[in-house]
């Protein structure tokens, strides 16, 4: 399996990666050797196994719908690298 | 001279030998004197840490008045938080720049827990970026050093929690497993690393990697402590999902093997490339719990070889998709964006990411997104969860016939640091023993069992989903008739 730096460069758009030559070149050829490794997956006769959805056993998950106290708005964006009134602050998008 | 192990330094605070403030401050200095060698910690929390001691003694001076009300059962330890679990008003990382300014709002469910056992806190400890790597060289600010060898790899990811466990640096600490990232470093740095059953420890305030395979686990110096971090932390959370309703286990740690217990050994374990002397040690330990009165049969996992395949799309494809929240919007780092107007928010995005993810990180990303792209999912990631289900029947049927499984942790001891950076796929390989047990979410403990070429050997044994009592009792059997748990490395024993 050969992964082409223009399938790179797919690939980094996709997961929104900004990747500079020297990285696009290395990628190519790692992703393309471990690729090649995994591939040996393929060996495997599946065609009547169920893909795992869970480990665990089937377990209702719900509880009831309570409203509790959240975290509140300004504590929340102190985390943000960049806030203006009350929001996050984003570049502009519209001319 | 400070206890060593976790039991014996709350038995310590309790008969009023030593206060927690003491022990805090020596665990506090011990860290500063050994953070050049060692680098485990990214972050030392010593005001916070005096805080929780100075809490803990007034607790205790309560308590000797009236000993009748009951005593939160860690009171005064101190222990070390692993740099992916959240704990409020303290920084963490995750190991990466794009984390570098990032401060919990909130505890981790884990965190909470430790508090109310009455923990104190030192420092959030060195990982692989967003634990990533087993190794710690993926840490964008510097790699771990291995306290048996400063010249090798303390294991990751949570090598900074297990280096600082074997130095002394806390008594106890958390790490996460996603493919052995407890049990692999507990065994290079010859300590017990616990990886619970997927479901048993709620994962809400750890940062996210594969959710599939995810689990907090413990290190600590001996089994019986492993054991006590592990009843604290254990237990549904409403704030996790996955966590099951079941009863937390019933500890019995006397020292005796479970009755009649029966131990597989799976061949597909004992294969070329594993270190003779990592054999030698692992067999030898498997004698001693024969000595105790186990029964020993082979056993097979015949899809083993397929594990590690498995892992690197199943992981990979989910970190890519946990791995999107990093923005450059709702938290952490932002890189500055060179265009305006419709492709100013893109840009930003993708600068961000490109600048401030490790190499390892991209890696996986760029992995996991080929892997469930359109064209590809089905191929691999929709094959990679299919050959799971094999992997998890082959424990199902073994643990039809055995207990337990015992295997090696690594297939090898302590690597040199950068022995393996320039080749990802020669770094994956070292965890090659410890996948198929989160692939299966089933529990493994890793424990020390001797020596190969000075450097620490672990053993690991497994167990059926919620099985976690019967790996400490059998743990805690062999620790009560070995010493290798006592061991220490000589840059620990300089401060004692």
């Amino acid at each position: 399996m050969t992964i082409t730096t223009f399938e790179v460069n797919t690939i980094a758009h996709l997961a929104r990666l900004e990747l500079t030559e020297d990285e696009t070149a290395r990628y190519a050829q790692q992703l393309s050797a471990i690729l090649d490794y995994v591939a040996r997956l393929k060996e495997l006769d599946t065609a009547q196994i169920p893909a795992t959805s869970s480990v665990l056993p089937p377990h209702a998950a719900l509880r009831p719908d309570e409203p509790r106290p959240g975290l509140d708005r300004s504590t929340l964006l102190r985390t943000a690298p960049a806030v203006e009134a009350e929001q996050f602050r984003v570049p502009a998008v519209f001319e | 001279m400070l206890p060593l192990s976790l039991s014996s330094a709350i038995l310590a605070l309790r008969q009023g030998r030593l206060s927690s403030r003491e022990l805090t401050q020596a665990c506090l200095d011990r860290c500063q004197a050994l953070e050049p060698a060692l680098h485990a910690f990214l972050t030392l929390s010593p005001e916070l840490a005096l805080a929780q001691a100075d809490q803990a003694d007034r607790r205790l001076v309560e308590w000797r008045k009236d000993p009748s009300q009951p005593l939160p059962p860690l009171l005064g330890a101190p222990l070390a938080i692993k740099d992916v679990i959240c704990v409020k008003d303290v920084r963490c990382t995750c190991g990466s720049r794009i984390l570098e300014n990032f401060i919990p709002p909130y505890h981790a469910t884990v965190v909470e827990r430790l508090l109310a056992a009455g923990c104190v806190i030192v420092g959030k400890t060195n990982t692989d970026e967003f634990a990533m790597g087993s190794s710690t060289e993926n840490s964008a600010y510097g790699v771990t050093h291995n306290p048996w060898d400063l010249t090798r790899v303390p294991g990751g990811s949570s090598g900074g929690s297990a280096a600082a466990v074997a130095a002394g640096c806390a008594l106890a600490a958390l790490g996460s497993d996603t493919g052995g990232s407890v049990r692999q470093p507990a065994a290079f740095c010859g300590v017990v690393g616990l990886k619970p059953t997927y479901g048993r420890v709620s994962r809400f305030g750890l940062v996210a990697y594969g959710s599939s395979l995810d689990a907090i686990g413990p290190l600590a110096r001996t089994v019986e402590d492993a054991a006590a971090l592990f009843e604290v932390i254990a237990g549904h959370d409403p704030l996790d999902a996955t966590t099951m309703p079941v009863p937390r286990p019933a500890l019995q740690l006397d020292g005796r093997l479970p009755a009649r217990l029966r131990i597989g050994l799976p061949q597909e374990y004992f294969i070329a490339g594993l270190h003779p002397a990592v054999e030698a040690a692992v067999r030898a330990a498997i004698q001693v719990f024969e000595q105790l009165g186990a029964e020993v049969l082979p056993v097979s996992l015949p899809h083993t070889s397929y594990a590690l395949p498995v892992y690197y799309l199943i992981a990979p494809a989910e970190a890519s998709a946990n791995l999107a929240r990093y923005d450059g919007i709702r938290y952490g780092a932002r890189a500055a964006s060179p265009s305006s107007g419709g492709e100013a928010l893109l840009d930003l995005f993708c600068r961000t990411r490109g600048e401030k993810f490790g190499a390892e990180v991209k890696r996986r990303i760029m992995l996991g997104t080929y892997a469930l792209s359109a064209g590809y999912y089905e191929a691999y990631y929709g094959q990679a969860q299919k050959a799971r289900t094999l992997i998890k029947q082959d424990f199902e049927r073994a643990f039809e016939q055995v207990d337990v499984i015992a295997a090696p942790v690594t297939p090898t001891p302590a690597f040199k640091i950068g022995e393996h950076t320039d080749d990802p796929l020669a770094m994956y390989l070292e965890d090659v023993f410890t996948l198929p047990a989160n692939l299966a979410g089933a529990p493994g403990i890793a424990f020390p069992v001797g020596f190969a070429d000075g450097l620490p050997v672990g053993m690991q044994l497994m167990g059926p989903h919620f099985g976690e009592a019967v790996l400490l009792q059998a743990a805690h059997a062999y620790q009560q008739a070995t010493s290798w748990h006592h061991s220490m490395p000589d840059v620990g024993k300089t401060l004692l």
